[in-house]
């Protein structure tokens, strides 16, 4: 290994440094305030090792990680949504009983793992990126050990994930089988040509897209989503909405760009087919929802498809321009659900999850900033202007409309006329009137690091909305390095 | 500099109307007026400013009165691209004046959070400000969306018992049909992309561009169900009676007068030059939708007893003759189209004034419970007969001028349709004479003591009726402004042709 491939590094070991740091403090002092310090400090100084690596980019860096300005994009963006969550996390836990220290421990490694995750270019990486990520979860979801639900979501992760990873390296190994290859270099065009396909491939395929697609919670993979987003804290629901979910698909994205698969018309079918079925599906079973944790499971289940539409785009046009749009969504996405779930976990009190709809009744006029940061969230998701929702919006129509993709843009247009009903109804719900207010919980303790982070997040989702123009021209530049 | 604080001053101006609440509850109001002032100030500097010459944008038809330009999103060519021609700054004139009869009519009708319900109002004409300006499509997108969330939150808070309803069932009609106009927007600039090799939303760029007729047919489409979404025309209509009627005052006056004629400026200022071949072999469906949405709507009002439903179907059939007037491509129609925005802008609002200063004091929009208001409030009752008058198309007053032109256009396009939608003629008196027998005639139902209109009231009505007066009896002050953009678009499509 050489000085560059070091210095390229630099972020994940930086990373796992604040791990064993954060271990460290724990053993010797358990003290919450302390250790999230800790973890928060490892987080900013990764943050500023990207610097370095930027620097150096793109290199090969061991066979297994690529660190180029795609990795290092995404990166930043999982460090930075990491650290709004450990901000949430930090007054999530703060006034709740037992020992929360290691929670932080866990939240850093899924970090890791997830920051690995968008820079494997290599089966091996990949997987231990994504097992890295989905152990720390499990446990995460499950923290609060003496409520039930956070344990019943935690066990049935815990399977699923399980089972999908199995099958996620049953495909490797069949694919491995047949090229003799772990790079995803090697593998190249192996699975683009779709006459030359054996059985062994096409299995080995088909089980990876099975396993990643359970990642992502496309239909009809997504049964576990819900009573997952529902049980886990919201902090960690917020985690796995970003951070989990953006990092499977930069990489899927990846493995199609740098394995030219996307050459394989039939396999860009099967995508279509899944992309229809995850925006109706998660828009119409969300219409159905009174928990807005479990609403805004389903509503991500569609953003996945919304999503998965610009993937399938890079299909027929250059896909330069696809990786553009899908970066910006995710941006978006990013901004847009971490404040959404931010503001479920601010109203969370330590007797309460405030997932149940009957909470927002009246909170405009109780706590018109929370409230207006939730509308603004609850816009962005539905696409609308001034939000950055709209313009990830106007990218995936400029990708689809550019690949000819109707019938997936009509999906993407019947699906928002179903999603802006339900969003629109907890706004409706919000800007009742105080007197109807049922059960009204008490003021919780002041939480003023998550409001500072919602603040921001509010500030950078209408920055985006308006003027995108910053942001668009890093990630044109990013999307051109991505091979 | 001027174009963009008309739409900086509204915004501005809805915040501190938001944050003035703080210091008193009355105050949001006066910053509402004081902000339409300021607004109403511009606008006559633009009216004086008319016979300027200033130095436009290339591409630009000397039809345009002033241009303003900043880049925004240069990855995609999209522009902070704003102009005024005749027909806008008329049509901003109109939302002004309504701007203020929008205030004048929440001023006591609204008690409760007054401060959110101006900035909403304020924030509502911004965009349709916004609307008529854009010059870039993607701005004009932008705004149109815009401009219906803060009508949402007029309607699902401030409204009536259906509200909730009524609001979420305007925004997603609009919004769905909004995003198949975003979807052909950009398919439309696709293709200008392939020709030219590079992205732009500008309007006068993408004017002429090259579209095989198979696919400018889809693209016409796309933009068509939107406006008529919004216009709205039958089949496209069922979410207006709704909306209207559970509306607050203010926001009814603000749906009826200014909202619906976003849709109509739409088909004149995008669908028809954009796509002039396709939408000329679309006429004859786009005229028929509009003579049968004139008869449909005049009966369905007959058939209401709720006063602000009646109302909301006249709408309807008033906003049939534009779309008949703009698909039947010559001047008179063109012309009778714009004179009936105005029109039916400034009586369909007065009416919803009137039935909202009757829901203030009787509480209920039932005609049925009404009856011998005549006695009662005989001033109130005086401005109602006028602008149902005004609105069944008495000649003199300015819907009639409207009517007349848009028909006297379309006669000579088609004459089987023009003829039936001229048998409005008879359905218009019969519902607006049965408004006035069944609300005002008749012995007096409710004996309790009514208090008739105030100055502040008088003041607004008296206004609309010298507005709608000077229309009818003076329409070529207004034809003038407005005549030269139909004329550019007769020009270009003649020059097409040949």
């Amino acid at each position: 290994m050489n000085i560059n491939q070091l210095a390229a590094l630099t972020p994940i070991i930086t990373l796992a440094t604040a791990i064993i740091a954060v271990m460290l403090t724990i053993a010797i002092r358990r003290s919450f305030v302390l250790t999230s310090s800790v973890a928060a400090c490892g987080i900013l100084i990764s943050l500023l090792a990207l610097v370095i690596a930027w620097q150096k980019s793109p290199v090969q860096a061991t066979l297994l990680i690529q660190v180029d300005a795609y990795a290092l994009f995404f990166t930043t963006l999982l460090l930075s949504a990491g650290l709004a969550v450990l901000g949430f996390c930090y007054d999530y836990f703060k006034d709740r009983e037992g020992e929360n220290e290691e929670f932080l421990l866990l939240l850093l490694t899924a970090l890791l793992g997830a920051s690995v995750l968008v820079a494997s270019s290599h089966f091996a990486a990949f997987f231990l990126g994504l097992e890295t990520l989905s152990i720390s979860l499990f446990v995460l979801v499950g923290y609060p050990l003496k409520q039930s639900r956070p344990l019943e979501a935690a066990i049935k992760y815990l399977i699923l994930s399980g089972l999908s990873s199995a099958f996620l390296l049953m495909g490797m190994a069949l694919i491995y089988a047949q090229s003799g290859a772990l790079t995803f270099s090697g593998i190249e065009h192996l699975i683009a040509n779709q006459l030359a396909m054996n059985a062994m491939i096409l299995s080995g395929v088909i089980l990876i897209v099975a396993g990643l697609s359970f990642k992502l919670s496309l239909v009809p993979f997504h049964l576990w989503t819900p009573d997952v987003y529902q049980g886990a804290p919201a902090p960690v629901t917020a985690f796995i909405a970003t951070v989990s979910k953006g990092a499977v698909f930069v990489l899927l994205l990846r493995f199609f760009v740098s394995t030219g698969s996307f050459a394989n018309t039939t396999l860009l079918t099967v995508f279509s087919i899944i992309a229809v079925l995850s925006i109706m599906g998660g828009n119409l079973l969300a219409l159905l929802q009174t928990n807005v944790k479990r609403l805004l499971a389903y509503s991500s289940i569609a953003h996945m498809g919304y999503l998965l539409v610009a993937f399938i785009a890079a299909g027929s046009i250059a896909p330069t321009m696809a990786v553009e749009s899908v970066t910006f969504y995710l941006v978006a996405y990013f901004t847009t659900t971490l404040g959404a779930f931010g503001v479920v976990s601010v109203l969370s009190t330590p007797q309460t999850e405030a997932d149940d709809i009957a909470i927002y009744r009246g909170l405009f006029w109780r706590r018109p900033w929370l409230a207006g940061t939730f509308t603004l969230m609850l816009l962005s998701l539905a696409g609308i202007p001034l939000t950055a929702g709209f313009i990830g919006k106007f990218y995936i129509f400029t990708s689809g409309a550019d690949a000819r993709l109707w019938g997936l843009l009509l999906a993407i247009i019947a699906g928002s006329g179903l999603g802006l009903y339900y969003y629109l109804r907890i706004i409706v719900v919000m800007s009742m009137n105080i007197e109807a207010t049922a059960n009204e919980p008490k003021a919780s303790s002041s939480a003023w690091i998550s409001i500072a982070i919602l603040s921001a997040l509010s500030l950078l989702l209408v920055w985006f909305g308006i003027y995108p123009n910053h942001l668009v021209t890093i990630i044109q530049s990013v999307s051109n390095t991505v091979r | 500099m001027i174009l963009p604080s008309l739409i900086t001053v509204l915004c501005l101006g809805g915040f501190a109307a938001w944050f003035s609440e703080c210091s008193n509850s009355d105050a949001p109001r006066w910053v509402a007026i004081i902000t339409l002032v300021i607004e109403a100030v511009l606008i006559a500097g633009q009216f004086c400013q008319a016979k300027r010459i200033v130095i436009l944008s290339t591409g630009m038809s000397p039809t345009w009165f002033a241009d303003f330009y900043l880049p925004w999103i240069p990855r995609f060519g999209i522009g902070f691209h704003l102009a005024l021609d005749g027909v806008s700054l008329l049509l901003i004139t109109l939302t002004v004046l309504l701007g203020f009869m929008a205030v004048s009519s929440s001023w006591t009708e609204i008690r409760s959070r007054r401060g959110f319900f101006f900035f909403n109002l304020l924030t509502c004409l911004a965009g349709t400000i916004g609307v008529f300006l854009a010059v870039d499509l993607f701005l004009f997108f932008f705004f149109w969306e815009l401009m219906i969330i803060p009508m949402y939150f007029l309607i699902s808070i401030w409204g009536h018992e259906n509200r909730t309803y009524a609001a979420i069932k305007f925004v997603i009609f609009t919004q769905v049909s909004s995003l198949l106009m975003l979807l052909a927007i950009v398919v439309l600039v696709l293709i200008s992309h392939s020709h030219t090799g590079a992205y732009t939303f500008d309007y006068f760029k993408l004017l002429n561009t090259n579209i095989a007729p198979d696919v400018a047919i889809w693209l016409m489409v796309g933009f068509f169900i939107a406006f008529t979404v919004k216009l709205p025309s039958v089949p496209f209509h069922t979410w207006l009676p709704d909306a209207h009627t559970q509306a607050p005052t203010g926001g009814s006056v603000i749906l009826a007068g200014v909202m619906l004629k976003t849709g109509a400026y739409g088909l004149l200022r995008f669908v028809i030059p954009l796509f002039p071949e396709a939408a000329h072999h679309f006429a004859p469906v786009a005229m028929t939708l509009g003579a049968v949405s004139v008869l449909y709507a005049a009966m369905m009002a007959y058939a209401q007893t709720d006063l602000k439903r009646l109302i909301a179907y006249t709408s309807v059939s008033h906003m049939g003759f534009i779309l008949l007037g703009v698909f039947s491509w010559n001047t008179f129609a063109f012309q009778g189209a714009i004179i009936t925005m105005l029109a039916h802008g400034i009586s369909a609002s007065a009416l919803f004034m009137i039935a909202g200063a009757l829901q203030e004091r009787l509480h209920t929009r039932e005609m049925e419970s009404m009856g011998g208001l005549w006695s009662a409030l005989p001033r109130l009752s005086a401005f109602a007969l006028f602008f149902a008058m005004a609105s069944l198309g008495l000649p003199g007053l300015g819907n009639f001028i409207g009517e007349f032109l848009v028909l006297l256009g379309a006669f000579k396009v088609n004459v089987v349709l023009t003829s039936l939608a001229a048998l409005v003629m008879i359905l218009a008196p019969v519902y607006s004479l049965g408004l006035i027998q069944k609300a005002l005639h008749g012995p007096l139902q409710n004996q309790s003591p009514l208090s008739d209109f105030n100055l502040r009231e008088l003041a607004s009505l008296g206004l609309l009726v010298l507005a709608t007066v000077w229309l009818g009896l003076c329409p070529q002050t207004v034809l003038d402004v407005s005549a030269p953009a139909p004329k550019q678009i007769m020009q270009d499509f003649v020059a097409m042709e040949h």
